[in-house]
């Protein structure tokens, strides 16, 4: 009878091989693939946090299961991240032993000749008149200037060369293993030190590197939202260029910035693909779009609402919507919603309705829809600042205006201006300490795998008996993969190596007739 | 600037020249495999089935000697065969054509939209054919290489077809072009295994039912018209560990490209969710090759969901999904 602790501790070794055995790598691997399929799929909150409440709206009996799930934000699920913990965890238990076996290997001699030549894949024979030592002697030097490894055995009456080459398949399947940790590393580097953010910057104004200047911020888990390296940073003019046909051709945003809280001084474009590198972060341009100035005042002339608010494109011709709230219009009297959307270039189409027909505003305008009621700011529902809730509010109509209109009453005497438009960007600001760390691991990789999958681990034996007709050579090989790969090579070796051997050479006639199909 | 349209008139020509050919070759690749005898089985002659080896001087005697006995490849629809290929090399010619015209009429590389894309996928895989071809007696996957690539270029020209146009901005970079034309090329090549590997399937489910005929031997000769099953699984693992680094290079490229135009070297954006999602499978396919009880027919069909998973990467992704990736136009 065994001990508890003792079947214990078996069962645990037994778990331990299960968990970093080939079969549960590959089950892991597959799991892994299938456990990606949902993040891309639905929504994700990181991604687009708007399109997640979206789903959850219209789909409220699968959204809330999902949401449960985790389903909307994949890949930090615990079971997604438990996953590839597992594969981690399989991962290094099997190179561990992988590892120390090679490095044994890599100092091992080759192993000596198999007793019978004739269970080997390939394998040739021939009589010659050299001593067995002359023939392994002479073997042993061909192979190794052909780069195999080599050690002869035996001498007299039997002498046996052994011979092996293609080590570097091992080291570079183990390299490219051992990057895939090293690729995981960085990535938890990034993601514990690293800090990415969004934020929207309208034409002359400025964005300081703070926690509060972001419409969306994921501050590294180690560090925290208060601390970013700081600098300013002020958008003088964006300018985008279109072709004809309204393609969009270059955006580039002329940007004054400085490192440090100072006043921005130095001068700096940023273009799409061409990031600016400012106190250890980068500072990269994502989108552009347009924002209205509108200025709303009560019945009697009192500026409730000014503001150069960004819309958001709707299409390539740049129709963009975007919303405009004011709450506090007068005690008493209805809150005021309106709706909006901007032109660049505004048309009448055939059927009557309006559109844009080109992102370049060469004649822009602005059609509105004005809402009166509860805009729901109190309600608890999540506000999205782009989109206005009317189940509280009624509508009062609406209509068009051109650069420097002023509406006729919408609500409560309340009037809209639209006085002009800016142009706006998005960007995106990042710091990564991990990534060289990825990218360098994920290189060696590369290096490892094509390394791995080229070269193939072969042996070669030549041994040499004395007989009463001459001294009988025997060549032979195997290799692990790729045999017909091989038996060309072994095919050109055997040839040179028997060019080593002079005067009579004679195939034995067995070995010929054996080969008929 | 816009495109220059008779250039771009000529390239929609030579790709339709390109398709007729690689119809035309398919029908003969289909012939030859109907009505004609049994391919060989691996490099040479000699050495498909064999358990020796010898050295060269000796091959080339008793392979003539074989060779003679077995009636090498003769009769029509050897020739009907060898004429496919050559009908193939035209179109791989046209194709190339098309290409260039394409660019030259852009000014730019002709790979901005999934119509460019899917013709220099198709283009990569018949590359990868031919070139196999001349290692290999291959022709009898001719057939089965031209038939997903008509398809997929009759797809191409007709659902995803785009006038030729510029880029938007963000993929105007020189990362897009070793990203795009590494994913092109292993895509294609991934095609050609894909294509080897559904006939290794047919043949083993084939050869499992008929336990009965020697894999090689006289038996075999006349009623096998493709090599063994095991030879296909040897062919298809070698195309797709081929593929697979290139595909490797291309997803570190192109995180390489996603942190100089977004920031970030990967979000999970769907496009990158099902990259990863490819690699990881075909990486789950070389395992399998490696691991008792998972090789052959499972691995296979390892090898198929991966090739489904780069097709849904291409094409569901971009046609209903939608990320930062979409705008790489229909
Ligand atoms: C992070 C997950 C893993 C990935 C993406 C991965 C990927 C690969 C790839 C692509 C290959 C084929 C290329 C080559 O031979 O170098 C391979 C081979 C190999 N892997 Fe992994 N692997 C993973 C985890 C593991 C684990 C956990 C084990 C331990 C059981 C393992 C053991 C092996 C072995 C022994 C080979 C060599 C197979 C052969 O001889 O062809 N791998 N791996």
């Amino acid at each position: 009878m065994t001990s508890p602790r003792l079947s214990f501790r078996a069962s645990l070794r037994q778990a331990w091989r299960g968990l970093t055995s080939m079969r549960t790598a590959l089950v892991l691997l597959f799991l892994v693939a299938v456990a990606a399929v949902p993040g891309s799929i639905l929504p994700q909150r990181p991604l687009n946090p708007f399109a997640v409440d979206r789903y959850l709206a219209d789909h409220p009996t699968a959204g809330r299961l999902y949401d449960r799930l985790g389903f909307f934000d994949t890949f930090a699920a615990p079971w997604f991240v438990g996953l590839y913990a597992l594969l981690c965890v399989s991962l290094v238990g099997c190179l561990i032993p992988r590892i120390r076996l090679h490095l044994r290997a890599l100092r091992a001699q080759p192993p000596a000749p198999p007793h019978s030549f004739a269970r080997l894949p390939c394998r040739v024979s021939a009589v010659t008149a050299l001593s067995p030592d002359e023939v392994a002697a002479a073997a042993q030097r061909r192979l190794r200037t052909r780069r195999w490894r080599t050690r002869s055995r035996g001498g007299g009456s039997t002498a046996s060369v052994a011979a092996e080459k293609g080590y570097a398949r091992e080291t570079g399947n183990l390299v490219f293993h051992v990057s895939l940790l090293g690729v995981i590393a960085g990535v938890a580097v990034g993601a514990l030190f690293g800090y990415e953010g969004r934020a929207i910057v309208v034409e002359g104004t400025g964005f300081t590197n703070t926690a509060i200047a972001y419409d969306e911020l994921k501050p590294g888990r180690a560090r925290g939202a208060a601390d970013l390296p700081p600098f300013t940073l002020r958008l003088d003019e964006f300018e985008a260029v279109y072709a004809t046909d309204g393609q969009a051709r270059d955006f580039r945003a002329d940007v004054r910035y400085s490192p440090g809280l100072t006043e921005p001084d130095r001068r700096a474009t940023l273009r799409v693909n061409h990031p600016l590198s400012v106190a250890g972060s980068r500072v990269y341009l994502l989108a552009h779009g347009y924002a209205p100035h509108i200025v709303v005042r009560d019945k009697d002339g009192a500026v409730l609402y000014d503001s150069v608010t960004p819309f958001l494109p709707q299409d390539g011709s740049f129709l963009s919507t975007g919303v405009v709230k004011v709450p506090d219009v007068r005690p008493g009297l209805p809150q005021l919603g309106i709706r909006a959307a901007f032109l660049p270039t505004v048309d009448v189409a055939r059927d009557g309705r309006l559109r844009s027909t080109s992102p370049t505003p060469t004649a822009p305008a602005l059609t509105y829809e004005a809402f009166a009621g509860d805009l729901g700011l109190d309600s608890g529902r999540p506000q999205n600042v782009y989109e206005l809730d009317t189940r509280g509010l009624t509508s009062t109509g609406g209509g068009l205006l051109l650069p420097g209109e002023t509406s006729r009453p919408l609500a409560g005497g309340a009037t809209m201006t639209f006085v002009g438009f800016r142009e706006w960007v998005n960007l995106q600001v990042a710091r990564d300490p991990g990534q060289r760390v990825v990218l360098l691991a994920a290189v060696l990789a590369l290096a490892g795998v094509v390394t791995s999958l080229r070269v193939r681990r072969r042996r070669v034996w030549v041994r040499a008996t004395a007989a009463p007709g001459g001294t009988v050579v025997e060549i032979g090989g195997r290799s692990r993969r790729d045999a017909d790969a091989f038996a060309v090579e072994f095919g050109r070796l055997a040839a040179d190596l028997t060019k080593l051997l002079p005067g009579p050479v004679a195939v034995p006639a067995d070995a010929t007739e054996e080969m008929h199909p | 600037m816009t495109a220059d349209p008779d250039l771009a008139a000529a390239s929609d020509w030579l790709l339709f020249g390109a398709v007729l050919c690689y119809v035309v070759a398919m029908l003969g690749y289909a012939a030859e495999l109907a009505f004609g005898r049994r391919a060989p089985d691996g490099p040479a002659p000699i050495a498909g089935g064999s358990t020796d080896t010898l050295p060269a001087e000796w091959v080339s005697e008793r392979a003539a000697r074989r060779v003679a006995r077995h009636g090498g490849e003769r009769g029509w629809p050897t020739a009907v065969g060898k004429a496919a290929v050559a009908v193939t090399v035209l179109g791989w010619l046209l194709h190339n054509g098309s290409l260039v015209t394409r660019g030259l009429a852009v000014e730019r590389v002709p790979w901005g939209n999934m119509y460019e894309f899917s013709s220099a996928v198709c283009l990569a895989a018949v590359t990868a054919y031919l070139y196999l071809l001349t290692r290999q007696p291959v022709r009898y996957l001719g057939a089965f290489v031209m038939l997903p690539v008509v398809v997929y270029l009759g797809i191409a020209g007709t659902v995803l077809y785009a006038p030729a146009a510029p880029l938007v901005p963000a993929l105007n970079s020189y990362w897009i072009k070793i990203h795009v034309v590494a994913a092109m090329t292993s895509s294609g090549i991934f095609m050609l295994g894909f294509a080897v590997t559904l006939l290794y399937l047919a043949r083993e489910s084939w050869e499992r039912r008929h336990p009965e005929v020697p894999e090689v031997g006289a038996g075999a000769a006349s009623r096998v018209r493709f090599p063994a099953a095991s030879t296909l699984d040897t062919v298809a693992f070698r195309v797709n560990a081929f593929a697979f680094p290139i595909w490797t290079f291309a997803v570190i490229a192109g995180a390489v490209w996603a942190e100089a135009a977004w920031g970030r070297y990967w979000g999970w954006d769907p496009k990158e969710t099902w990259s990863f999602i490819t690699w990881v499978v075909y990486a789950g396919y070389l395992h399998a090759r490696a691991t008792a009880g998972w090789r052959g027919r499972r691995a296979a069909l390892i090898g198929v969901a991966g090739f489904t998973a780069l097709m849904i990467c291409y094409y569901a992704v971009n046609l209903w999904i939608s990320g930062l990736h979409s705008y790489a136009g229909v």
